[in-house]
């Protein structure tokens, strides 16, 4: 810690700059071939979103995140040298190379998965909730999800029930104006999705995802009323810094918007903040850039360095251990064959 | 031995497992104080309480995706899908979350719940109502498959499910539910994944799963009087397939029919057809014959919907010229 004050925004800077610099080394890994393909969703300008939401979190609480996850998962205390091992589709990543930067996940965080699916990962939350108030785990369980999700038929099923039964929930919508490349007013009549949430009887609220502070403080009333069995959603405002995978470069929209919703950058705001009252000096936050920076190179390295997974491991995990396994296509071609050749 | 009926048994081993096991929850539509669109539930809401029968909203892809995160979470859930034909609604929840959690995640966790839904023809239902979508289920990678077909399997599968790590789908057939059979549900039942040989000829092996079991005893009864005898493979489970037990007999027979209720393209019964003609080849002396649904939607009226499935009569009179 190189920090001059023991500042909570100085942690959740931290946070932050961590998840910038370990998505932009997802970027470095992608340039370098080294990712697992191209599907890499960036959440660079997200970053408050999952820092001041996971910094309320309890350690019992669960989650589930969407496509452009890393970030949350970073903010829950993932090892970052694990995950890019994962993005790299490595045996020392977090599901040994079969999930990927879309299917990631980790028990022991409670991370009940990310999701390929628009809105597939939202009613698992429903689920745990369920467990919670069944067997008294005192967790509230949240989903995080896009603007994208707002569209989904699912998402308003699972905040029925979720209010209906008084679930400890909460779902957390990262509004980052776009669904792919298509911005949320192409996309529905009514941006107010708080209201939507209220329309089912659950707490809502929309914050400005400018200032990590003010996320964390609307996630804290929000995820403490969930505890108590008052259900609630929450829409964090941000902009998308990049395309939506890396392949993308944003045909959809103008320069002139992209530099002027690269402003909205939460980072800075919060670095700026720092400085101005005096919690912390501009050249102690270089410091501590510095520091991750270095820590975030070392994970390319880590993913790099890794062996692949054997092959032998493709068929390992479709089922339980112990419980009928799937035959190989080439076993059971041999099988056949050689009796043919007896 | 006390008479049973297949909507009892069913009923019987919801209650024993529940009793048994703290962490089943039965979730779904109407399963609560309306007891089961079929009566499968009834009164176990007033045993069990309506904590653990937790009836729903019309939502089934929120049912599904609930079932899958109490799963995950420490319970194990029975999410009930009312029609089999539902699943259009709900797939994404089963094929994509359901069935690959454990893998996607490598090995993390595994989601270890069982969805109790009904299939097949016979109550006029209709084209949306009364389809065998079997094959969609065995078609995915990480789902196990029970399809009951006696009274005694709707208790014992029913039970084993409920002690799988792996989620299951498990297919009760709409015509059976009023069926009844003498059972002793304390004798040992056969292991999970094993396929039962109701009946045992020398000229002709039938394999088949869930009601067309019966009709397959009874064409193979039609038969004997004719001097052919019929072997008769209830498979019970599709996942996992006891194909041992399809080859040892198709490979002592020489003949084998593949009947099944679902559509013939790309169905069960294609499957099925396939391992048999690749695995035995040697062995047999005629092709593999498919008795399967017709490649059309199910109607209402009894005429078309009953000539549009196999039946015992078409299964007997297939059979006859396949030992011909």
């Amino acid at each position: 810690m190189t920090l001059t004050a023991n500042s909570h925004l100085a942690e959740l800077y931290r946070t932050m700059r961590r998840i910038r610099t370990f998505e932009e080394r997802v970027g470095e890994l992608f340039v370098r071939g080294q990712s697992a393909g191209s599907m890499l969703h960036l959440s660079i300008g997200e970053e408050s979103s999952a820092a001041g939401v996971c910094d309320v979190m309890k350690p019992q609480d669960t989650f589930t995140t969407h496509h452009r996850g890393h970030g949350i998962f970073l903010a829950r205390g993932a090892d970052p040298r694990r995950m890019m091992a994962e993005i790299g589709g490595k045996e020392t990543g977090y599901c040994h190379g079969k999930g990927g930067s879309m299917h990631i996940a980790d028990m022991a965080l409670g991370h009940l998965g990310a999701n390929a699916i628009v809105g597939g990962g939202i009613p698992a939350v429903v689920g745990a909730g369920l467990s919670s108030k069944y067997l008294k785990q005192d967790s509230v369980s949240i989903a995080f999800f896009g603007d994208g999700a707002m569209q989904q038929g699912i998402l308003y099923e699972s905040m029925n029930m979720a209010a209906l039964w008084s679930l400890p929930v909460l779902f957390v919508c990262v509004n980052n104006q776009y669904g792919m490349g298509t911005r949320i007013d192409q996309a529905t009549r009514n941006t107010a999705f708080d209201e939507r949430a209220r329309a089912f009887g659950l707490n809502g609220a929309v914050v400005n995802g400018l200032d990590v502070e003010e996320v964390r403080d609307a996630a804290r009333w929000l995820i403490d009323d969930a505890r108590a069995g008052k259900p609630g959603f929450l829409s964090v405002e941000v902009y998308r810094f990049f395309g939506h995978a890396r392949m993308d470069k944003s045909p959809y929209r103008a320069e002139v918007e992209e530099l002027e919703g690269r402003k909205k950058d939460p980072v800075l705001f919060a670095r700026a903040k720092l400085i101005e009252s005096g919690l912390e000096s501009a050249a102690a936050l270089d410091a501590l850039d510095r520091e991750i920076a270095a820590e975030m190179d070392a994970t390319i390295d880590f993913a790099v360095e890794s062996r692949a997974p054997a092959l032998s491991s493709m068929f390992r995990d479709v089922y339980a251990v112990g419980e009928p396994e799937p035959e190989p296509v080439r076993a059971r071609i041999d099988r056949v064959l050689a009796r043919e050749d007896a | 031995m006390p008479a049973m009926t297949y909507r009892d048994a069913l009923r019987q081993a919801l209650d024993d497992a529940m009793t048994e096991d703290k962490s089943i929850v039965v979730i779904g539509e109407e399963v609560g104080r309306y007891g089961g669109a079929y009566g499968v539930t009834k009164d176990l809401i007033k045993v069990h309480g309506p904590e653990r029968l937790i009836d729903t909203p019309i939502s089934e892809p929120a049912i599904i995706g609930a079932a899958v995160g109490a799963a995950m979470t420490g319970l194990r859930p029975v999410a009930e899908l009312m029609y089999i034909d539902f699943l259009g609604m709900t797939m994404d929840q089963l094929a994509n979350q359901a069935a690959k959690i454990r893998y996607m995640f490598g090995g993390q966790i595994g989601v270890p719940m069982v969805l109790r839904t009904q299939g097949g023809t016979g109550r006029s239902a209709g084209a949306q109502h009364s389809q065998s979508l079997e094959a969609w289920i065995m078609h995915t990678p990480g789902l196990r498959l029970a399809m009951p077909a006696t009274v005694a399997d709707a208790y014992h599968l029913l039970r084993q499910s409920l002690t799988k790590p792996d989620p299951v789908v498990f297919i009760e057939h709409k015509a059976l539910y009023t069926r009844k059979e003498e059972v002793d549900l304390s004798a040992d039942p056969l292991p999970w994944g094993k396929a039962a040989v109701r009946r045992q000829g020398d000229d002709l092996v039938i394999v088949t799963y869930s009601r067309q079991v019966l009709y397959a005893l009874e064409a193979a009864e039609a038969l004997a009087r004719k001097g052919i005898e019929a072997t008769v493979i209830d498979l019970r489970t599709l996942n996992p397939l006891d194909f041992d037990t399809i080859r040892t007999h198709v490979e002592r027979v020489g003949k084998a029919m593949v009947v099944s209720e679902g559509v013939m393209t790309s169905g069960v019964a294609a499957e099925l057809c396939a391992r048999i003609s690749e695995e035995c080849f040697d062995f047999l002396e005629q092709p593999v014959i498919r008795v399967a649904g017709e490649d059309i939607p199910i109607s209402v009226s009894q005429e078309l919907e009953s000539g549009s499935v196999p039946s015992a009569r078409i299964i007997a009179e297939v059979a006859e010229r396949l030992t011909a």
